[in-house]
């Protein structure tokens, strides 16, 4: 590890606060997406399942 | 007299059909999912805690693991999204128009990734979260435009009418692509120039700018993730109550 410590990497000297609200951010915002685009599929196919119990 | 004319290759037509784009789709999702999630663990650790420190700006450089990959893609999904619709309106295959409405949203997401986390590292580096440069004015009027081709997405009810209005404001707006990419050429700006490019030798060591390719790779996966999964909810929703979608295994619940 190129820090001495978890306190090192945590802090970054000085930097931490910028460096980890850009990672959290980053992650956050592709995690919202991933799951709203799994959550509007989920409910697309339980609406074509209870199409397909209508039809029947 | 003989005439030959140029055809299409057979899968570009195959791509077109809901069925096929629906199953391949479903196949690929895994394989993206699982991509991304180790390609952007490994790069974002490997930039965070090994790579060496940048000698001018220090850690804050480490920004750049998650900046960089959100900028390109920025780029990337909205030329794609107007290939996407350019393929629609020419050839008028339906699922083109889906899989162009599918990158609005993860484009306008990494936009926004660019925007804040390049705000966020202005400061340490520049000592301001916001100045009116050439390449974050153009980033920002890109944002914009995501947010009008959503816009006009949404306000049109009939799905064809508003793929085709989106298609031609997606095909339009890619004006400000290249106006984004040599902004930092074409005037004096504060930003620097590309940290990263295809047809040159990065002028980083391979212990910076490897992670920077991981975390770029894994961005495109969840890209790819995002618009399979989003383009299916698609797929599902026009073709539910059709033959093939009432037989198919995810409806009838057979393995």
């Amino acid at each position: 590890m190129y820090f001495e410590s978890v306190n090192g990497l945590l802090n970054m000297a000085g930097h931490g606060p910028y460096v980890w609200s850009c990672y959290g951010l980053f992650f956050a915002l592709i995690g919202i997406n991933v799951w709203h685009a799994r959550s509007q599929k989920m409910k697309a196919l339980k609406r074509a399942q209870a199409m397909a119990r209508r039809n029947q | 007299m003989s005439q030959s004319t140029w055809r299409m290759p057979r899968w570009f037509h195959q791509m077109g059909s809901p069925k096929w784009f629906y199953d391949i789709a479903g196949s690929l999702q895994p394989w993206f999912a699982v991509a991304a999630a180790v390609l952007l663990i490994w790069g974002s650790v490997w930039g965070l805690a090994f790579a060496p420190a940048d000698y001018q700006q220090g850690n804050s450089f480490r920004i750049m693991y998650v900046h960089v990959p959100a900028a390109i893609l920025s780029q990337s999904i909205f030329l794609t999204m107007a290939l996407a619709g350019a393929v629609g309106l020419i050839w008028k295959i339906k699922v083109a128009f889906m899989v162009a409405r599918s990158c609005i949203a993860i484009g306008a997401t990494f936009t926004l990734i660019a925007l804040l986390t390049g705000a966020i590292w202005g400061k340490p580096t520049w000592g301001a979260y916001w100045v009116w440069d050439a390449r974050l004015t153009s980033t920002l009027v890109l944002l914009f435009l995501y947010a009008g081709v959503m816009a006009l997405n949404q306000a049109i009810s009939e799905r064809q009418v508003a793929g085709k209005a989106t298609a031609i404001l997606a095909i339009v707006g890619t004006i400000n692509i290249p106006i984004i990419k040599y902004s930092v050429e074409w005037w004096n700006t504060l930003h620097q120039t590309s940290s990263f490019t295809l047809t040159a030798k990065p002028s980083m060591p391979a212990d910076m700018y490897l992670p920077l390719l991981l975390t770029v790779l894994g961005s495109y996966c969840v890209f790819a993730l995002v618009v399979l999964v989003r383009t299916r909810a698609q797929i599902l929703h026009t073709q539910s109550g059709t033959t093939w979608l009432i037989k198919h295994r995810d409806i009838t619940g057979a393995t």
